[in-house]
């Protein structure tokens, strides 16, 4: 049997293992995808790999006891085996007063996330990809490590109330970082796409290679605030924080950046800057998603934070019912909406700042006010009067994405990139901002 | 199949992100099914032998095989409700050969003759694509044959054989001795693991393993309101290399410090510690802010740990140093010219920091690595200069080594095994001191407990810390406890400022129970002993904010 199957053959699949069922309730998740990677270091290829997975995720119930198993065997005695088991744990299990049951069918929109010249990757065209970038940094003289995953898929399921939902993806991740034979220089890049044509990988490699020679000779400047423009690669991993805590539930419950004084929460309030609009999206072309969650509902267009007020928290469907909310569940994908300027725009028109182009090590501080800190990396540069006028030695800050869109000077048009923090792919534009946090000096390169 | 890696195939990423992220390999099955024998240890010599007979025929020139069983428990809940109970097993074989000089990995789930053949056949052909990049052919420091051994994690009471409802019967009581105490909130979590490993190598070793892991942990929130603030702290347990008796809780292994604070060696009070971290919390509500600036720093062995594992630990892996991990976890500024100048004042001579595999109860502690080379001890830092780093058998030539430090690891069967950071401990002070005597010397200080917000850049100079709790220091005594606390160093500057060390009966470990590392990221478990060490001058910064 195929690892990945067609939305005929997943359906034909889940009616099989649903006729096993002899609980209240029934539901069953399936996937299968096949990844490749290739890793390289010191100019030489360290490691690869092809992964081939399938797997099957099967919930019973009986009232509100639950219990999950799952398997990655495919045969008829596995099926039934993992529907017994799930039933069983589901007997043994306490009562779980927030089961909600499983969903009535459902109507999802579309969204085309799965591109053939993504599956059609062969360990040769990963090899070749990666011999092109090699050779750019070689030529140079420089050291280069690198990261290329790609992986095709499908994830599909059918409840006992015959909800079934079916979605196929694609996905390439690579990542580079160059430095100087001396360790003096580093520049790094990274992209990801779900069509692989899109991934113009000498191009990459060339930003990599103009940040890793560019910032030989950085020069220390003073720790204190600074106006910076941030390449989306570096605004990622500071605005992932907000995604992630858009939870209706910590924030009512008082233990969240959206909780305020009173027990209220900041649900309607403006927290940043009227430019700062972030919505998800699984239909946004760029940024393909499922169009449906875990559980079946349907993953729609939701703005949470809307010319700066925060619209919309993500409610579980317990959640939902207990406050007369509506559920939304946490979405796919995230996409910050953007101005018009460039990057170089943005560079003519600071008088005095610093071009941060990665971040690196963000850890949460304080979860009241998701302070975070972390330090620059791979390339960081002085501007002035509208140039970059030298590299700067690195930098730690402490800042806080929420005081930092509040100090909104521009942004500019939003791109996907790659978060290096959690691997997750978002829309993100670049962006200047004032008075942000440098508290120390680094001597990393 | 991964959990992450479900959650990415579906394009769930962020919802996912949402959940308890903690890996789960393998499928999802019960708990009594975790209790079954795996496969008998003759069989797997025959699966190995066919295995390591295969690669050979195809021009192998060394193999290793892993066969590997590995067993997870993880229990979830948070106030009066059980979250979630995950039980599963990963089952598999892992094939390593060179060929043409390369290395080459294949790995099964298909643990049959055929299947085992093939897969053998694989890595072999791997190996040869590869042989295409490679420029210098692999070299491996030798390692004799051991032949047929097994090795056992000392264990009093096997964890998974404890019913699920005495686990949850406990955090249950944890839950509710939090919420008894103050905390509005209160998740707490179990995670048990066990490797079930053999090992076979073309040296001639077949090593049969048992290796369990412990971890219990908790967060409790306080919340006021009213006026719209919340704190947590974290249990400032350890995970261990021991079975269900860590939670024994028993006396003989507590050490009192000061203002009635108590400390966890090799036996954990989960309830006790519930209680404390429940009025902890509630008392950071309203306690001061730091005041930023210099301050001479003693700190916990709870905490002391993770500032070992990402200033020593992480600095001293020799495939860091070589540019390995230079896409990712980043490089490193132990660079091998310094290491050998024999004169690079790493700490100060007080600094003794030594790696190993061997001690009792540690997550490290194993018979041999997963590249088949026995356990041992050697220093990274002695007398405060840097001496050695850690290394594995392609890598020991590099630093003159005649052998390898035995620090090879994998996460599962399907991963490749690579270098991966052993036990790191600083050496206990030889002058008798407890954590008190060392207090009364401090003038102006903070003493700080457990771990908290961490954050190191990619060469590992700049780090910043945060913990649990911490205590201003007055004159000699402790005068109150502080908030809004993290400090800001340079590894050199700040392992240079090492003043004062208790002494052995201070001694505890710490651990990191999932420790990421690699492209793709595996996970691994490492231990940090020490006793309460001080530390002088060192930068203090305030983290509080309005937003």
């Amino acid at each position: 049997m195929a690892v990945i199957l067609t939305e005929a053959e997943a359906k034909a699949l889940l009616q099989k293992v649903l006729k096993y069922s002899k609980a209240d309730e029934c539901e069953i998740n399936l996937s299968g995808g096949k990844r490749g990677n290739l890793r390289y270091a010191r100019n030489e290829v360290s490691t690869s790999g092809a992964q081939i997975n399938q797997n099957l995720v099967v919930q019973s119930s009986f009232g509100k006891k639950v219990g999950v198993a799952t398997t990655n065997e495919f045969t008829e005695e596995a099926f039934e085996k993992v529907v017994r088991q799930s039933e069983e744990l589901a007997r043994l299990a306490p009562e779980n007063p927030e089961y909600m049951g499983v969903l009535s069918p459902q109507q999802y929109k579309k969204s085309s996330g799965f591109f053939d010249s993504t599956a059609n990757v062969t360990p040769d065209f990963r090899a070749e990809a990666v011999a092109k970038s090699l050779a750019l940094s070689r030529t140079q003289n420089l050291a280069a490590a690198g990261f290329w995953e790609d992986q095709h898929g499908y994830s599909a399921m059918l409840n006992s109330k015959q909800l079934f939902a079916y979605y196929p993806s694609t996905n390439v991740n690579f990542s580079l970082t160059v430095r100087t034979p001396d360790g003096t220089g580093s520049g790094y890049v990274a992209r990801g796409y779900s069509d692989v044509s899109k991934l113009d990988i000498e191009a990459a490699t060339k930003i990599a290679i103009q940040k890793s020679t560019g910032s030989l000779g950085a020069k220390a400047l003073e720790p204190g605030k600074y106006t910076v423009i941030l390449e989306p690669t570096a605004a990622a991993v500071l605005l992932e924080n907000i995604f992630f805590n858009m939870d209706a539930r910590s924030a009512d419950e008082g233990r969240s950046f959206l909780s305020k004084q009173g027990g209220k929460t900041k649900l309607g309030e403006k927290i940043v800057d009227e430019r700062v609009t972030i919505y998800s999206d699984p239909t946004h072309p760029d940024l393909p998603s499922a169009t449906w969650a875990e559980d079946g509902q349907p993953m729609e267009k939701v703005n949470w934070i809307e010319k700066g007020v925060v619209k919309n928290m993500a409610y579980s469907r317990y959640w939902a019912e207990k406050k007369g909310a509506k559920a939304i569940p946490f979405p796919n994908n995230m996409i910050m909406a953007g101005g018009t300027a460039t990057l170089e725009e943005m560079i003519a028109s600071t008088k005095q700042g610093i071009l941060v182009t990665k971040l690196w090590y963000i850890r949460e501080v304080d979860p009241q006010t998701l302070l975070l800190t972390g330090l620059t990396r791979d390339g960081t540069f002085y501007i002035e009067n509208g140039k970059i006028k030298h590299p700067v030695k690195n930098f730690r800050f402490n800042e806080s994405p929420v005081i930092m869109l509040n100090n909104l000077e521009t942004l500019g048009k939003p791109v996907r990139v790659v978060s290096t923090e959690s691997d997750q792919n978002y829309m993100i534009p670049p962006m200047k901002i004032r008075e942000f946090t440098f508290s120390s000096l680094s001597d990393a390169v | 199949m991964k959990r992450r890696d479900f959650m990415q195939m579906s394009g769930l990423g962020i919802g996912a992100l949402m959940m308890p992220s903690v890996p789960v390999l393998g499928s999802i099955v019960s708990s009594e099914h975790l209790l079954e024998p795996g496969v008998d240890v003759a069989i797997k010599k025959k699966f190995a032998d066919i295995a390591l007979n295969a690669a050979k025929s195809k021009g192998a020139s060394y193999t290793d095989v892993r066969i590997g069983r590995y067993l997870q428990q993880y229990v979830f809940t948070r106030e009066k409700q059980v979250q979630n109970i995950v039980n599963a097993e990963s089952y598999g074989v892992g094939i390593r050969v060179i060929a043409n000089g390369t290395w080459g990995f294949s790995a099964t789930s298909d643990v049959t003759p055929e299947g085992i053949a093939k897969c053998a056949e694989t890595a072999v052909a791997i190996a040869k694509a590869n042989s295409k990049f490679q420029k210098e052919p692999v070299a491996l420091a030798p390692q004799k044959g051991v032949g047929e051994v097994t090795w056992k994690t000392p264990v009093k009471k096997n964890a998974f054989e404890i019913p699920t409802k005495e686990k949850i019967d406990l955090l249950m009581k944890v839950n509710a001795k939090a919420m008894e105490n103050g905390a509005g909130f209160v998740t707490s979590n179990l995670f048990f693991i066990n490797e079930q490993k053999y090992f076979a190598s073309t040296d001639g070793s077949y090593i049969d393993q048992d290796i369990h892991r412990i971890w219990p942990t908790f967060t409790v929130t306080a919340i006021d309101k009213a006026a719209g603030k919340f704190k947590t702290r974290d249990a400032i347990s350890s995970p261990m290399g021991m079975g269900y008796e860590y939670l024994d809780g028993l006396a003989s292994e507590k050490i009192a410090g000061p203002i009635g604070l108590v400390g966890y060696r090799n036996s954990y009070d989960m309830v006790e510690d519930a209680i404390t971290a429940a009025k902890q919390a509630k008392e950071k509500l309203t306690t001061k802010s730091v005041l930023p600036g210099k301050y001479d720093l003693v700190l916990d062995p709870n905490h002391l740990g993770l500032t070992i594992h990402e200033s020593v630990g992480h600095p001293t892996e020799l495939d860091r140093v070589l540019g390995y991990e230079a896409n990712y976890a980043g490089t490193s500024f132990a660079t091998l010219d310094k290491w050998e100048s024999k004169k690079f004042n790493y700490g100060s001579k007080l600094v003794n920091i030594v790696a190993d595999r061997v001690q009792p109860h540690t997550l490290g502690a194993v018979g041999f690595d997963d590249e088949g080379v026995p356990a041992k001890e050697w220093n990274i830092i002695k007398d405060g200069i840097l001496v050695n780093y850690q290394a594995i058998r392609d890598q020991a030539k590099i630093i003159g080594e005649k052998e390898s430090h035995g620090c090879c690891y994998a996460d599962n069967w399907d991963s490749v095994q690579f270098q991966r950071m052993p036990n790191i401990s600083l050496k206990p002070g030889t002058e008798k001191r407890s954590v008190l005597d060392m207090i009364k010397g401090v003038e102006k200080g903070i003493y700080i407990i457990g771990r908290g917000s961490y954050s190191i850049d990619h060469q590992r100079y700049n780090f910043q810390f945060g913990g649990q709790v911490f205590y201003e220091i007055k004159k000699g005594e402790i005068v109150g406890m502080l908030d809004d606390v993290a400090y800001q160093s340079n590894t050199q500057e700040f392992w240079n400022s090492c003043s004062q060390l208790c002494d052995k009966d201070d001694y505890r470990t710490f651990g990191s129970f999932f420790d990421g590392k690699g492209q793709p990221s595996q996970v691994s478990a490492v231990s940090h002993g020490s006793a309460t060490t001080r530390f002088d001058g060192v930068n203090v910064i305030n983290t509080a904010r309005k937003i």
